[in-house]
């Protein structure tokens, strides 16, 4: 290995021919990430990587753990203590680590863990594309609770949502996944990093009161559902559990405190979805035909929708940023206006995205899926455009 | 007899390192785990070290419902995965004394692989494990630590396989502070508790406590009481760790000593960030 080139710049401000994968790492340093722990999987060990050399050039912490189910518990520690903290894996190792999400959404513990997805399932083509995480993102744990994910669509992406990801989980204080597909992670394009004054950072609350002034409740609620959080070594005393607890903290175990208690960690992303929701829109004005895409597939999806507007046809893209909360109430406005006749779902899975796409609609959806390994052409999805 | 108001005592000096609000416990009669924590709150107090300074994690069962007495801190987690969150504050904060107190399940087998780990990087954690035997939350199953012979609730015909001996393996894995006590030796448990917290790398005690409700119903072994008569009568203090073999734990034939003792208590290279 060769001395690091950027010595020990925690922003590394200017323009660059990225990685999508290191843009990912590059982001969350510059989100002021201070702890990954890890297990190397393809196609996401180029996060790791770079953070094993530039995490500990900026002052942070780099573990590399024994497995997925070490990775995970080590970023929500190490979060609870009061860091930034990150994992990045794959398909089989995100798997590993749905049990701790939940630990994570119980205790409200906010981390982010970037998922780069490949064909799955299984062992499946562990160096080919796929986007067949997306429902395991959103229901992979047990039970109900509240998370965000994002799916960017070119390394800059990467960079720029690996903040806002960070600024989310702290913000909520939740899990937040940062779902990038195989080949956005391996895509590299040019990425510009603004001066570090200009990143945007919105780290959680903590209590408003000094440490032994008063009683810490570490889930006692204001105005917005989502508690302060007091962290380890800062004397407040928390405990914290992954049992249904009340405001102190403590196991509390009935029906009716669990209920108010996982009706809150669903609200608290539920209520606020369009504060957290992002989307980007092309052509969508007068379209008949509504493309919705995300990650990879989206910029097939724009190169068909541009082709379609050129033969005519009154084509638009909603290309989904976060895909998690699903910007449904953006659809029900395009529905509402009448003059949507159908939608095209291309996704490299066979079919995770249209089923939130057929929530909201009886009108014709044309799913254009690979189960992995490739991604729809334009040509593929311009087919089934009229 | 009625006791004169003037001699019931309203507070007991550990009543400030613990979360006092939260008793009753649900710990059964006869069980060691409230004697282990215990023995840490007097080791948190003789430390030296902050109360502010001090974490405490646990994972699931019987034993990692410790970590909702103590007053510092506090976590209950994930079965099997109190070590690597503990281990993400201990690195984050190298400042804190973190301490692991689980069960023998929790911690060496579903939680294994963490503890192996753990041990090889020499990192700055305390475990204590409490080794009662067997599965007490959920009735009484048997596990990696269940002795050869025991019965189980699934183990109907006896335990047919060996168990760890929990000091080797964590030799082995890399611990420097390797220690066994039963809840019998209070004195020497919470000193080698207070030894696990100054020493800069991984220290690793197990424990030896009755579970009366479950594993001693099984076996015969009577009350809490009767068990540690058991501890009283067969327990040998080595300095050194002994023979694989003689580490073993029989609780029924008689002629055989329980090995406890602070058995690895080395200088070794501890875990260093970048």
């Amino acid at each position: 290995m060769t001395a690091a080139p950027e010595g020990g710049q925690r922003v590394l401000t200017g323009t660059h021919f990225m990685l999508g994968d290191h843009a990912c790492a590059e982001g969350a340093l510059a989100a002021g990430l201070d702890f990954f722990g890890g297990y190397p999987i393809t196609p996401s060990t180029e996060v790791a990587e770079r953070l094993a050399r530039r995490l500990p050039e900026v002052g942070g912490q780099y573990l590399q753990m024994e497995d997925e189910l070490g990775s995970i518990m080590s970023i929500i520690g190490a979060s609870a203590a009061g860091a930034r903290s990150l994992t990045a894996t794959s398909g089989p190792g995100f798997s590993l680590m749905m049990e701790s999400i939940g630990l994570a959404a119980m205790m409200e513990i906010p981390c982010v863990i970037v998922d780069v997805q490949r064909a799955s399932p299984s062992t499946g083509l562990p160096t080919m594309v796929g986007q067949s995480d997306i429902l395991q993102a959103r229901w992979g744990s047990h039970g109900d609770y509240g998370i965000a994910a994002f799916s960017p669509a070119s390394p800059q992406e990467c960079f720029d949502l690996a903040i806002h990801a960070f600024n989310v989980a702290d913000r909520y204080r939740i899990p937040v996944f940062l779902m990038l597909d195989e080949v956005i992670a391996h895509m590299t394009e040019r990425v510009v990093i603004p001066p570090a004054k200009e990143i945007p950072i919105h780290r959680r609350k903590g209590p408003v009161h000094a440490p032994g002034e008063e009683r810490h409740l570490p889930y006692a609620i204001g105005d917005d559902l989502v508690p302060a959080m007091a962290h380890a070594g800062e004397g407040y005393r928390v405990h914290m559990t992954g049992l249904t607890h009340d405001e102190r903290g403590y196991p509390a175990l009935t029906p009716e405190i669990h209920n108010t208690l996982v009706n809150r960690l669903v609200d608290k992303v539920r209520l606020n979805a369009q504060a957290i929701e992002i989307y980007d829109e092309y052509e969508l004005d007068d379209a008949e035909t509504v493309i919705i895409a995300f990650g990879c597939t989206s910029r097939s999806a724009r190169q068909a929708a541009r082709l379609a507007r050129a033969r005519g046809s009154k084509c638009g893209l909603l290309r989904l940023v976060s895909i998690w909360p699903f910007p449904e109430q953006r659809i029900r406005q395009l529905l509402a206006r009448g003059t949507v006749q159908r939608f095209v779902v291309p996704e490299v899975n066979l079919g995770q995205l249209r089923r939130e796409v057929e929530r909201l609609t009886q009108l014709p959806i044309h799913r254009i899926n690979h189960a992995g390994g490739a991604m729809p052409t334009p040509k593929d999805i311009l087919e089934v455009i009229p | 007899m009625t006791a004169s108001p003037a001699v019931i005592a309203t507070s007991h000096p550990n009543d400030p390192l613990l979360r006092a609000d939260r008793f009753p416990h649900i710990l059964c009669p006869g069980c060691g785990i409230g004697t282990v924590i215990h023995c840490y709150v007097d080791a948190m107090a003789e430390s030296g070290v902050a109360l502010e300074n001090h974490v405490c994690v646990s994972g699931i069962g019987c034993s990692g419902r410790a970590a909702g007495y103590v007053n510092v801190d506090s976590y209950h987690t994930t079965h099997g995965r109190a070590i690597p969150f503990a281990l993400g504050i201990a690195v984050h904060k190298p400042e804190l004394r973190v301490t692991v107190i689980s069960g023998d399940g929790d911690l060496s087998a579903i939680g294994g692989n963490h503890l192996i780990h753990a041990a090889r990087r020499n990192m700055n954690l305390t475990v204590i494990c409490i080794n009662n035997f067997n599965y007490g939350m959920t009735g009484g199953q048997a596990g990696p630590t269940t002795p050869r012979g025991s019965m189980a609730s699934t183990a109907p015909h006896g335990v047919h396989d060996r168990p760890f001996n929990l000091p080797d393996l964590a030799r082995a894995a890399g611990a420097s502070f390797v220690a066994r006590w039963t809840i019998l030796h209070v004195r020497q448990l919470r000193e080698a508790i207070l030894r696990g917290m100054h020493n800069p790398g991984f220290s690793f005690i197990e424990a030896l406590s009755p579970c009366p409700t479950n594993f001693g119903r099984a076996n015969a072994l009577g009350t809490g009481m009767d068990e540690m008569e058991v501890y009283r009568q067969r327990c040998r203090i080595a300095d050194s760790l002994p023979p694989f073999d003689e580490l073993d734990i029989d609780l029924v034939d008689e002629a055989r000593p329980i090995v406890v003792g602070n058995f690895v208590d080395i200088a070794r290279r501890p875990y260093e960030s970048v």
